[in-house]
């Protein structure tokens, strides 16, 4: 093989792969990817039945219903919109009525908000970043947003 | 006054270092002995007096003093005494004092052990050292001042996040660092060899040894953390491909790619502009990192401490080094002779192929940690980008590395033999394949994958060792002969064949614990039972604990198998007073390298708790793994030829090792 060659099939190799690369990223961006709603965006039919997304917003008092297996049922509003929510599974140590919180899950033909993850923060002064922008939108929250005290 | 003494140490170690920047830099371009000698002696300086800052802060921590701002918000007078000490690092401004305390550590080492170094490149290198540090602690002075005093002085301070106490702060955040930072060491590197316009093999090896440190660190650090969340968090999962894991993971995948383009460097000249490239690439993925963790430009699971204030000014230092470093690059790369012409198919081949797989899988987890910031800026949608993008993107471009890795070691420089190297391979082929004919056998979940991860696993450990193997000679000289070769062979040789044979058996790990963990849920009164995986697992009962700063409740689960009592867990909900803050801890146990490992969730008020069980086969192997690989790095360390010519030894410890 002459120098020219060996470039030439380093390139080829290099060059496929990045190709392989490119297509892949191209296709998980397209199809792995989860949009985050607020409740008002489900009200005003943004998500479809059996999408995957996440949902966000604050946990409403009064509203967590626990059955007699690990199934609990809580809603989530943005106090302008508000969705009702079952997950079966163990809550986070945080999570407490009055408090922001995100779900990942999709919503059944009924429209209840069926989550197989509910998100866990680490902080008790900490709103979700998503939650509080969802908020500002609905004027309701006032303050900066992912604020963490530590 | 102690935390006045700090701060003061801290703005002379500031105005040291704009010296260490300057001064060497200029005395190295006209060649001026005494200027550059001058930054030796500043880099000692400055490492001083951050360690005499690191120390005022620390002693404020442990007298409680609350009348600092920062003690007052992370730390308690009932903490335990290991917390007090690592809580100097459990928030922003103490994170970033170690962040800098680690950088001038690094620049100290350079400047006692790089004495063979020449004098101009040594003079460079502790200049551009001296740049990051001055931008640091200028971040550090300006916007972070962990000695910032409050009046009147509280009576009692906020207490650490209680997620934190734990014995992982003491391990994993100091380890993470002198990875990340560590690798400033090749960075500055990388820029005094563009100014000066030399480089040759015997830079690779100088640089070899601090790479191969801060990746080493980075190797276990990384490790740490994944098995402290995994304890910790009580979900059970080991890696969530969160952005802040992500931005750890980076500089990692970059500074493999690099450890692997330096030896082609070191052995046949060759490279040299990749190699250039990817020192610097490597750190500027660490100070992506530091900026993506510290900014709070990030919604994680993991990001504890950040002000989304100090972003600006962490992009500003990350624009300077990355923006600097490329245009230099450049600018210059094209005056660096390229040298040493090999054949595709040859050990330079592999390495390169092992470089681009590993550098395009780094950019695919790059992609998808700023996709979703990049977007939510331009549009203001806002998605999340989680483990069904990696896996389809990381995952495919990791798998040809794996399947090739045994066979790089065994080709030869220039030129290889592939058929020949398969000969050589051919029964640690044959084990793959009983492997992947067992794992089907034997398997009780149905699953094609795991049985050809198992294979690749095999493949993977047993490549490995058939180099040592192969250059022993075993099983073609007497075995005696044999076993005096294998105990002769290079240092370098046995850290190789352990990092490989550590990745095959972080690969085991994965593969067992993603198919076949098992997992039940269920609410239990005391007296109940749980089946899972052949085990009955018994809720004896919940009684109340209390430890120094929390109360807690504590299940007590009887696990029994073919009725005898194999195991006590004792998952807990505990509660931190102090901030009124709930964690939970799970119960585990160890069974070889498997675990069954408890938590509890809600209490209800008839008396009964959620109780979670996972059965996680194999589940060890993944940090067993990392240990191996860890230790494939520290023997390398101790390879003669890397001691040669090169900095002594590039561990913070070396002081007790005599000299050779």
């Amino acid at each position: 093989m002459t120098r020219k060659q060996r470039r030439l099939t380093m390139m080829a190799v290099a060059g496929s792969v990045l190709v392989v690369a490119a297509g892949l990223v191209l296709f998980a961006l397209n199809d792995r990817i989860v949009f985050f709603n607020s409740p008002s965006d489900i009200a005003a039919g943004g998500a479809a039945p059996g999408e995957r997304i996440r949902l966000g917003g604050l946990v409403e008092e009064d509203s967590v219903v626990r059955n007699d297996g690990s199934l609990v049922k809580f809603s989530i509003t943005d106090t302008g919109s508000t969705v009702a929510v079952v997950f079966d599974g163990i809550l986070p140590d945080l999570f407490r009525e009055g408090q922001g919180v995100v779900t990942e899950g999709s919503l059944d033909a009924n429209g209840l908000f069926v989550a197989d993850t509910v998100l866990a923060k680490h902080d008790e002064t900490y709103m979700p970043k998503e939650v509080a922008d969802a908020l500002r939108e609905q004027g309701v929250w006032q303050g900066e947003g992912e604020s963490a005290t530590n | 006054m102690i935390s006045e003494l700090g701060h003061v140490a801290l703005l002379l170690a500031l105005a040291l270092s704009c010296v260490q920047a300057l001064v060497p830099l200029v005395g190295a371009q006209r060649g001026d002995a005494r200027m550059m000698a001058v930054g030796s002696s500043t880099a000692l300086g400055v490492f001083v007096f951050v360690s005499l800052a690191f120390a005022a802060l620390t002693y404020a921590y442990l007298v409680s003093d609350f009348s600092v701002r920062n003690v007052w918000e992370n730390s308690h007078s009932q903490k335990p005494f290991l917390f007090k000490f690592t809580g100097v690092w459990g928030n922003h401004e103490g994170s970033m004092l170690l962040w800098v305390g680690i950088l001038t550590l690094f620049s100290a080492l350079v400047a006692l052990f790089g004495n063979n170094l020449p004098a101009q490149l040594k003079a460079n290198v502790l200049a551009i050292q001296g740049w990051i540090a001055t931008t640091f602690l200028l971040f550090v002075t300006l916007t972070s001042n962990p000695f910032e005093r409050l009046f009147p002085a509280p009576f009692e301070g906020r207490d650490l996040n209680p997620i934190l106490q734990d014995i992982g702060l003491a391990i994993h955040p100091p380890m993470l660092y002198l990875g990340y930072v560590g690798f400033s060491v090749a960075f500055s590197f990388a820029i005094a060899a563009l100014i000066s316009g030399r480089i040759d093999a015997a830079w690779a090896r100088w640089v070899r040894p601090w790479t191969l440190t801060a990746w080493l660190f980075l190797t276990l650090g990384i490790s740490m953390g994944s098995y402290w969340a995994y304890y910790e968090l009580g979900w059970g999962g080991w890696w969530f491909w969160d952005p802040v894991e992500n931005a750890s993971f980076m500089p990692w995948l970059f500074g493999t790619a690099l450890l692997h383009s330096a030896v082609v460097m070191e052995k046949r000249n060759a490279l040299k502009i990749w190699t250039i490239l990817l020192a610097i690439l490597t750190f500027s993925m660490s100070l992506l990192g530091t900026f993506l963790v510290r900014s709070g430009v990030l919604t994680s699971v993991h990001t504890f401490a950040s002000d989304p204030s100090r972003g600006v000014f962490i992009l500003m230092i990350l624009l300077l080094f990355i923006g600097g470093g490329l245009a230099l690059f450049a600018l210059r790369a094209g005056t660096l002779k390229q040298g040493g012409i090999f054949a595709p198919i040859s050990r330079e081949g592999a390495l390169v192929l092992n470089n681009v797989l590993l550098t395009t899988a780094a950019t695919t987890v790059l992609i998808g940690t700023l996709y979703p910031l990049a977007l939510e800026a331009l549009t203001g949608e806002k998605i999340s980008v989680g483990p069904p993008y990696f896996n389809l993107t990381f995952g495919p471009l990791m798998l040809p590395l794996l399947l090739a890795m045994p066979f790089g070691p065994f080709l030869a420089w220039k030129r290889g033999d592939l058929k020949a190297v398969m000969q050589r391979l051919s029964w640690v082929l044959a084990l793959a394949f009983v492997g992947l004919l067992t794992t089907f056998a034997v398997q009780t979940k149905t699953s094609i994958a795991a049985p050809f991860g198992v294979a690749a696993a095999v493949w993977l450990i047993f490549g490995a060792l058939a180099e040592l193997v192969d250059r022993a000679r075993f099983f073609r000289v007497p075995l005696k002969t044999a076993f005096s070769r294998l105990f002769g062979l290079p240092r370098s040789a046995w850290g190789t064949t352990l990092a490989h044979a550590g990745m095959g058996i972080t690969l085991l790990g994965i593969v067992g614990v993603s198919v076949y963990e098992r997992e039940a849920v269920a609410v239990k009164q005391p007296g109940d039972t749980i089946e899972l995986s052949g085990y009955t697992v018994t809720l004896e009962g919940i009684r109340p604990n209390s430890g120094p700063n929390y109360t807690e409740q504590v299940a007590d689960l009887t696990v029994r198998r073919g009725g005898t009592v194999v195991a006590v867990l004792s998952p807990s909900k505990r509660l931190y007073q102090a901030r009124n803050f709930p964690t939970t801890e799970a119960g585990i146990k160890t069974f070889g390298a498997s675990q069954l490992y408890a938590t509890l969730g809600d209490f209800d008020d008839k008396g009964g708790v959620v109780v979670r069980i996972y059965d996680k086969p194999l589940v060890l192997f993944i940090w067993i793994g990392t240990l191996f690989m860890g230790a494939g790095g520290v023997v390398s360390l101790t390879d003669r030829r890397l001691r040669v010519g090169a900095p002594k030894r590039a561990k913070p410890h070396a002081a007790a090792v005599p000299a050779e």
